[in-house]
């Protein structure tokens, strides 16, 4: 049943000519990125060449391009999760789920899994453009595949945050402007400077993804993603439950 | 009445803060059953069909579909159900095939039946050939039939439609409403309006809401009888004496309405009119034209309402 949600969810989203030109353009944003990365790589090359141990271009070039798709995800899944529930009820379509026999535990993983595997299309879209350096020069396939579960793992908390907002109102913007200002409140524990505390900074996902980013992979990120993406998909659960029981 | 119980809903209550907008209501539908549920804007209507479908649960109560518990085992009780909700729950930008199927799949139909069935939905909602098209680019006649064609494509036990007939035009209203006789040969129907010739046309039973309330169930036979007195209205053009009219067998009361129209009210069981006709031809009358008064479900239903509100201002 959560499938069908989900591959409903997912096939939708490409019902909309809109869906096809944002991922025209995030492609193009993203290709612009990589070329600015790539030429700026290709000047400081020879001074690199005289250095023991210098950074290749995975860490040079596709490190910082896997950065910026991050943060452009913080402004992309609000577009997306809007949607989700908002505008089901605007619509008055929810009530096609609500009175179906699928509990609201599915209907919630239905609508996270469908815009997640989107997600992670444009992700994978976006790694497999990096993968093109492996034309000119030896790649660090461990330092892309760190990279590439660290957006996985971001996008799905920032879905999971956004679905909730999404429960919350009647009104797609509204649920669109508060998943965006929630996301970058976040963010700006972590960028805000060194004068806040580590256990606020430890709130903020862009943190926890810059580990996976330097291609580490610690057990604590981990458990950051998964306990934020569980907490607010329970929370979301909870509220759409309640509007059976409160109207 | 043999026929089995598909819906059974004992005490249902629910509340708004702290104001009952439904209080109490109880109710009992067996198969081939066609119930109307009658009342004002605001009655309560829509939040007990909503109630019924699982889409708000009770805050206290009981509801049985086909003996499963609503509460305890929604999945397969639900699975039991069909409901068009006063707005069809469409998805604009799909098309009638993929929406159905989608529809038929949210509803555990097994995979192998759904073609099958959607055909069939499709076919005694008219959507032959709209299969292909867009749901959004419908008329609003055909938007609410594909509304009706989900609630009814996994064969639910029990189909609750909310005002199914608003807004369409009179050729469609007609053949919803066959299709809802139709349905309630083989399932349960409730539904919900205020046109009360629908409930006239195809009730078997009505229930009158007000303000969150059951205050009038019965068949919508005996509804229509309910205050009203059999008599007719007869135009002769060489009338006798009131007097004369008066003697007729069975006439309780003559009023004339005009020089030659005559307004008269009989004893439920006489049959005044023929006597009267054959007076006529043997007196030369000159009788033209005799219209029954039909006891209609309108005037029943104001007296109903009515009646509920004066005893409620009587109590307070």
């Amino acid at each position: 049943m959560i499938l069908t949600i989900a591959r409903k969810e997912f096939r939708s989203l490409f019902a909309t000519p809109s869906t096809w030109i944002i991922l025209g353009a995030l492609q193009f944003i993203f290709a612009w990125f990589f070329l600015a990365r790539l030429d700026a790589f290709l000047q400081v090359q020879t001074q690199f060449a005289q250095l023991l141990n210098a950074p290749g271009a995975t860490q040079s070039v596709a490190s910082p391009v896997l950065g910026t798709v991050a943060f452009i995800l913080l402004m992309l899944v609000p577009v997306f999760t809007m949607r989700l529930i908002a505008e089901e009820r605007r619509n008055q379509t929810l009530v096609l789920l609500m009175a179906a026999p699928v509990a609201s535990r599915e209907i919630i993983l239905g609508k996270f899994l469908g815009l997640f595997l989107f997600m992670s299309l444009i992700i994978v879209a976006s790694v497999i453009m990096l993968l093109t350096l492996a034309l000119g020069t030896p790649l660090d396939f461990g330092l892309l595949v760190t990279n590439a579960l660290g957006l996985l793992l971001l996008s799905a908390s920032y879905i999971a945050l956004g679905l909730y907002f999404s429960t919350l109102t009647t009104q797609p913007i509204v649920a669109a402007t508060s998943t965006l200002a929630a996301l970058f409140g976040l963010w700006l524990i972590d960028a805000a400077g060194s004068s806040t505390s580590m256990t606020l900074k430890a709130l903020s996902p862009t943190l926890h993804f810059q580990s996976f980013n330097a291609g580490l992979l610690l057990s604590q990120d981990f458990a950051y993603f998964l306990l934020f993406t569980a907490a607010c998909l329970l929370l979301a659960i909870r509220r759409l439950h309640n509007s059976r029981v409160y109207g | 009445m043999s026929a089995q119980i598909t819906l059974n809903a004992q005490n249902l209550t629910r509340r708004l803060g702290s104001r009952e907008v439904i209080r109490n209501i109880s109710l009992q539908l067996r198969q081939g059953e066609v119930l109307g549920l009658l009342g004002h804007n605001g009655a309560g209507k829509s939040t007990t069909m909503q109630l019924l479908a699982g889409v708000l649960i009770p805050h206290s109560g009981q509801i049985e579909i086909c003996g499963i518990d609503l509460a305890l085992e929604p999945a397969r009780a639900k699975a039991c159900i069909g409901y068009l909700p006063e707005t069809p729950p469409l998805y604009r930008d799909m098309r009638v095939d993929d929406y159905l199927i989608y529809a038929a799949r949210l509803h555990r139909m097994p995979r192998a039946k759904i073609a099958e069935s959607l055909s069939v939905a499709k076919d005694r909602c008219g959507l032959q050939d709209a299969g292909r098209k867009i749901i959004g680019t419908l008329s609003k006649g055909y938007q609410q039939r594909v509304g009706i064609a989900q609630a009814i494509i996994h064969q639910p036990e029990v189909v609750i439609l909310d005002e199914p007939t608003v807004g369409l035009d009179p050729a469609q209203i007609r053949d919803i409403r066959t299709l809802i006789r139709e349905l309630g040969n083989a399932h349960s129907v409730i539904l919900s309006t205020h046109l009360l010739s629908e409930v006239e046309n195809i009730c078997d039973r009505v229930e009158i809401m007000q303000r969150g309330q059951f205050i009038y169930g019965d068949t919508s036979v005996r509804m229509q009888a309910l205050g009203h007195q059999a008599g007719f209205v007869v135009t002769l053009l060489a009338p006798p004496d009131l007097a004369v009219l008066s003697a007729v067998p069975g006439v309780i009361n003559v009023r004339a309405l005009s020089a030659t129209r005559f307004k008269i009210l009989h004893a439920t069981e006489a049959n005044t009119a023929e006597a009267l006709l054959t007076l006529s031809a043997q007196q030369g009358w000159q009788a033209q034209q005799l219209t029954p008064l039909y006891g209609n479900l309108e005037d029943a239903f104001v007296n109903i309402t009515q009646n509920e509100q004066f005893s409620k201002h009587e109590k307070t």
